[in-house]
């Protein structure tokens, strides 16, 4: 059936209305990062100005945002690298293999995640500090890889119960080990699921701001923690907080947009039959 | 020629050794635009001397929880740290923090002012060097009180205030008679609301540590200002601490505003503000007493006894606090952003006089603070709008939250004050100064 | 047709051939739950102040007890509800809005598209700092603006609806993930029985009760569970935005945890708050991911 015209119109409306509406803070913050910090809290709330390019220029001067850029790349997707390697085997056994432990042992990984990271920072902070992890992009990967495995093995967990037992235990017939298994039959099927769950995974490590900024000072310091030298510092800020936001913001939201038809084939979460 | 030659051969000699012994320190600072400026101008010590620094810029209340950690685990992080009057005494006294006495003479300790130099000592030695210091006091748009008629006395009471406030408010033009900090936090409404409790003849503690918030001067200070900033404030006081009133005045919202002197070289400065040339700075206000009435912060640099670098953070240190540094910051960014309130050398300098209006009336606060006689009656603590005791900072922060609840309306005066007293007192028995 | 596909393999082979796969992962969350854990209890019962060793010793229940007298300890609780509760209403309402929208073919839709899941990329920090110095600034806000042009004067959000501001940065960016997840499900909603629904004249509620809303019931629960894990930790957006004021009015559970923890260095009380949380998270886990996972059937 062809939906008439004015019907396309009025959900071209709505669409185009729903989308700005919810774009409107990122696009008014890059917006801003052109602003003059005067221009930036002038009231009424100016639309059009002499764009300038100084925040940025400052915010470099003061920042080391390349080095805090390749912390972010290398800890997220380093920890989503490694928890995905390590999930894949467990998401397999109980995917296919279920027993009557299954059940809990799924709820409980899914329930460590529940612990309150701020209630455990004294534990977890002299752990590190006792060996040596401390502002190093290991100890960070390491604490990335296991905070988010619980969502990962989940994830995948639903993904591979989509997949006909029938086909493993062909192949299991064929006389192919768990790994040849997974390897062959599994990665082409669950393909689609495994990016869009290890792009969910490099999303959040890379917005995690709690871990990030308690546990680095230099060598491993990411974006987030690069975000907090610009977030209220004496003096009229909002122009060059802008700058600096932007600046976190565009390599993940870039990154994001590019692989977005991925994540979405993938998020189906069991709701395809 | 020979000068080049001479340069090339000063900048070999110079290179050579360091190459060898050059050290890399790491400082935590807080990203204040003075510190900033420090950031900026410290690749000159960096060349100087060969060494290498890494920055860790925070928030300052991150920055305070980072740091505190670190230095409370031993964790080793830093070599030069940033902390306030508050911490300095409190952690080294816990053996947390190196001795700064032994600085070369050109550093000119007897320099300092007497009143940052002895917040920052205990038993006469310094723990932390003074980057730059601050007192409260007022300030005003010369402009709005012309053309209402009005003068801004030089020590104006908080009656006076209220009256200039009501006359200068007018919420159809977004003008508010008077600003004053309502976000929560203890270095925040609680710096101010201190100052008034101080200057309405109240206190924290009385002599046997007992909290004194459900006491008159509370009760009258703390409706007092509830009904100015209820009159006469902006919308939103209640999430506005420094950084938002300073944007509010500088954008011209405000016709007064009782803050930190170090507001004044911002305001003064044409770039960041709009009001620039028309502010005037009179003294903090006051009511019962002058005890106490404006408050004496420092932002300062220490070591942790913990560091492996010593002497370079400590070499850092001195060049960071030094006349010297003050006037490269006066030479190559303009007098009228260089630091503050830590030496009198600054105060004689004629060319900072001269680009800085503020600084008379920023001297005159910081030499009429005094820490260790903060309040009207004894009491066994120093600190103007702190108490220098460790269980300060989580009382200071319950209580400004619940004052930050009393001026949205959302309880009563006194039913905020009670609630503060009884969470103070929880927090005194636990800390064990309370039976 | 929902059923999963009972594996059939051997009952007693099973547990041989399977627990060399799951033995690192479950050893590896293991540690990670149990050791910091365990700590956090040991501590928990300890006088340990980190700004002030002397205090010291063992503290038996104390730390229990001024917590559990503490009054905004039943406020966080009752906040951290009303958090996580309005934001999983306003964005499972909009991300079905948004995936019945964005099904639609419509001029521009994946440009309109990406617009829409861009607020899921912007950290917690960024979008708090954003939306409250840029957009719910009561004097120099955008929203300011609006609402005084409109005649409606400027809200003061985080004075007189603290929580209602938070809800809404929180719900800004978790709309987009639901919107996401859910659209991808209707992409899969079979447009046969979709046009088949039409020519018996379902009207738009009707096709959305009976056709649209039970396809999306296994994405919504997984949403639910998804989104609560993560929003029980909200804690940048309170952090800049209220500090957990004005009064304890937007105090959660996290946020009076993160108090004592780094702003009093109570790390004995912050331990006591820790294991209450992990105690409440559980109980909240095992009533809700039972009845999710019973609606998921995994």
């Amino acid at each position: 059936m062809k939906a008439s015209l004015a019907f396309r119109i009025w959900i071209s409306l709505l669409g185009w209305g729903a989308a700005l509406a919810m774009f409107f803070p990122v696009a008014w913050m890059v917006l801003t990062s052109f602003k003059t910090e005067i221009d930036a809290v002038a009231t009424p709330p100016l639309l059009f100005f002499h764009p300038t390019l100084q925040n940025y220029f400052q915010v470099n001067q003061l920042g080391d945002y390349a080095g805090a850029v390749w912390n972010s790349v290398v800890i997220s997707f380093g920890s989503t690298a490694i928890a995905i390697a390590l999930a894949m085997p467990a998401a397999y056994a109980m995917a296919f293999f279920p027993n009557r432990w299954t059940k809990d042992l799924l709820l409980w990984i899914l329930s460590t995640k529940m612990m309150p990271a701020v209630g455990v920072l004294m534990p977890i902070y002299l752990i590190c500090k006792s060996t040596g992890l401390l502002d190093t992009k290991t100890g960070l990967i390491a604490i990335m890889t296991l905070a988010n495995l619980p969502i990962i093995i989940w994830m995948l967990y639903t993904f591979f119960k989509e997949i006909p037992g029938d086909i493993i235990e062909a192949s299991r017939m064929d006389g192919a080990g768990a790994l040849a298994q997974i390897r062959v039959v599994l990665l082409p099927l669950a393909g689609p699921g495994i990016a869009s769950t290890g792009l969910l995974a490099v999303i959040l490590s890379w917005n995690e701001a709690f871990w990030s900024l308690n546990l680095t000072a230099v060598h491993a310091a990411p974006l987030t923690a690069f975000i907090v030298a610009f977030s209220s510092p004496q003096g009229l800020f909002w122009a060059k907080l802008s700058a600096a936001s932007t600046l976190a913001v565009a390599p993940i939201l870039v990154f994001g947009w590019m692989t977005q038809r991925q994540l979405v084939r993938g998020l189906t979460f069991g709701a395809v039959k | 020629m020979r000068l080049l030659k001479n340069a090339a051969f000063a900048a070999f000699l110079l290179a050579t050794p360091c190459a060898a012994s050059a050290t890399t320190i790491t400082i935590a600072t807080v990203n204040n635009s003075d510190m900033i400026i420090m950031q900026k101008l410290s690749q000159q010590w960096e060349k100087q001397t060969g060494n290498k620094i890494n920055w860790v810029v925070l928030e300052e209340n991150v920055l305070r929880q980072r740091v505190t950690t670190d230095i409370a685990t031993h964790g080793g992080q830093f070599d030069v740290i940033t902390i306030g009057s508050y911490e300095t005494p409190i952690w080294a006294k816990q053996g947390w923090l190196a001795p700064l006495d032994n600085f070369p003479a050109s550093y000119d300790y007897n320099d300092l002012l007497p009143q940052v130099r002895s917040a920052l000592s205990v038993g006469n030695k310094l723990y932390a060097a003074p980057f730059y210091a601050e007192s409260s006091f007022t300030m005003y748009r010369k402009d709005l009180f012309a053309k209402a008629g009005l003068t801004m006395p030089e020590q104006p009471t908080y009656a006076q205030i209220e009256q200039f406030a009501d006359k200068l408010t007018d919420k159809s033009k977004q003008q508010y008679g008077i600003c004053l900090r309502g976000k929560p936090g203890w270095g925040e409404n609680m710096a101010y609301l201190s100052t008034l409790v101080n200057t309405y003849g109240g206190s924290w503690f009385n002599m046997d540590w007992k909290p004194q918030l459900t006491t008159a001067p509370w009760e009258n200070a703390i409706n007092f200002y509830v009904n100015l900033m209820k009159k006469d404030g902006p919308p939103g006081a209640d999430s506005n601490g420094f950084n938002e009133n300073q944007a509010l005045f500088s954008t011209g919202h405000c016709a007064m505003w009782i803050d930190s002197t170090a507001a004044a070289g911002k305001l003064e400065d044409p770039t960041q503000s709009q009001v620039a040339g028309d502010i005037g700075f009179v003294k903090a206000p006051i009511a019962v007493t002058t005890h106490g009435a404006g408050w004496l912060w420092a932002w300062a640099l220490a070591v942790p006894s913990t560091t492996k670098h010593e002497k370079t953070a400590e070499s850092f240190i001195a060049w960071a606090t030094s006349q010297q540094y003050i006037d490269l910051v006066g030479k190559t960014e303009g007098w009228v952003v260089a630091p503050p309130g830590t030496r009198t050398s600054t105060y004689a300098n004629a060319d900072y006089l001269k680009a800085a209006p503020f600084a008379k009336a920023t001297i005159a606060a910081i030499n009429a603070a005094d820490p260790n006689h903060p309040t009207l009656n004894p009491v066994p603590y120093t600190g103007v709008q702190f108490v220098a005791i460790p269980p300060f900072q989580q009382i200071g922060t319950v209580v400004g939250q619940d004052m930050a609840g009393a001026l949205t309306g959302r309880s009563t005066v006194s039913a905020a004050l009670q609630s503060a007293q009884d969470s103070t007192t929880a927090a005194m028995k636990q800390a064990g100064y309370l039976k | 047709m929902s059923g999963p596909q009972t594996p059939m393999a051997h009952r007693g082979t099973k547990l041989m051939r399977t627990w060399p796969l799951l033995t690192p992962v479950v050893f590896l969350l293991l540690v990670w739950s149990i050791v910091p854990l365990l700590m956090t209890l040991w501590f928990s019962f300890q006088r340990y102040n980190l700004v002030d060793p002397t205090i010291t010793g063992f503290a038996g229940f104390d730390n229990y007890k001024f917590l559990l007298e503490d009054p905004a300890m039943l406020a966080a609780i009752f906040n951290e509800v009303v958090l996580v509760g309005s934001v999983l209403a306003i964005t499972i309402v909009f991300g079905v809005a948004f995936a019945i929208l964005f099904d639609q073919e419509f001029w521009g839709r994946s440009i309109a598209r990406l617009f829409v899941i861009a607020p899921f990329f912007v950290m917690p920090t960024v979008s708090a700092l954003i939306w409250k110095n840029l957009l719910m600034n009561p004097v120099s806000g955008v929203f300011a603006w609006i609402t005084t042009k409109l005649g409606f004067g400027a809200i003061d959000w985080f004075t007189n609806y603290p929580m209602a501001g938070i809800v809404i940065i929180v719900a800004w960016q978790w709309i987009p993930f639901a919107t996401l997840i859910l659209l991808t499900a209707m992409q899969s909603l079979d447009r046969e029985q979709m046009e088949a629904a039409r020519m018996d004249a379902a009207r738009g509620p009707q096709l959305l009760r009976f056709v649209i809303m039970p396809h999306l019931a296994r994405p919504i629960s997984i949403l639910l569970m998804i989104e609560t894990i993560f929003l029980l930790a909200i804690f940048a957006e309170i952090f800049i935005t209220t500090s957990g004021g004005p009064g304890d009015a937007t105090t959660t559970l996290t946020y009076l945890i993160y108090l004592r923890a780094l702003v009093n260095f109570d790390v004995g009380g912050a331990s006591a708050g820790g294991v209450l949380a992990i105690i409440l998270a559980n109980i909240m886990a095992f009533f809700l991911v039972r009845t999710i996972a019973r609606n998921v059937n995994i």
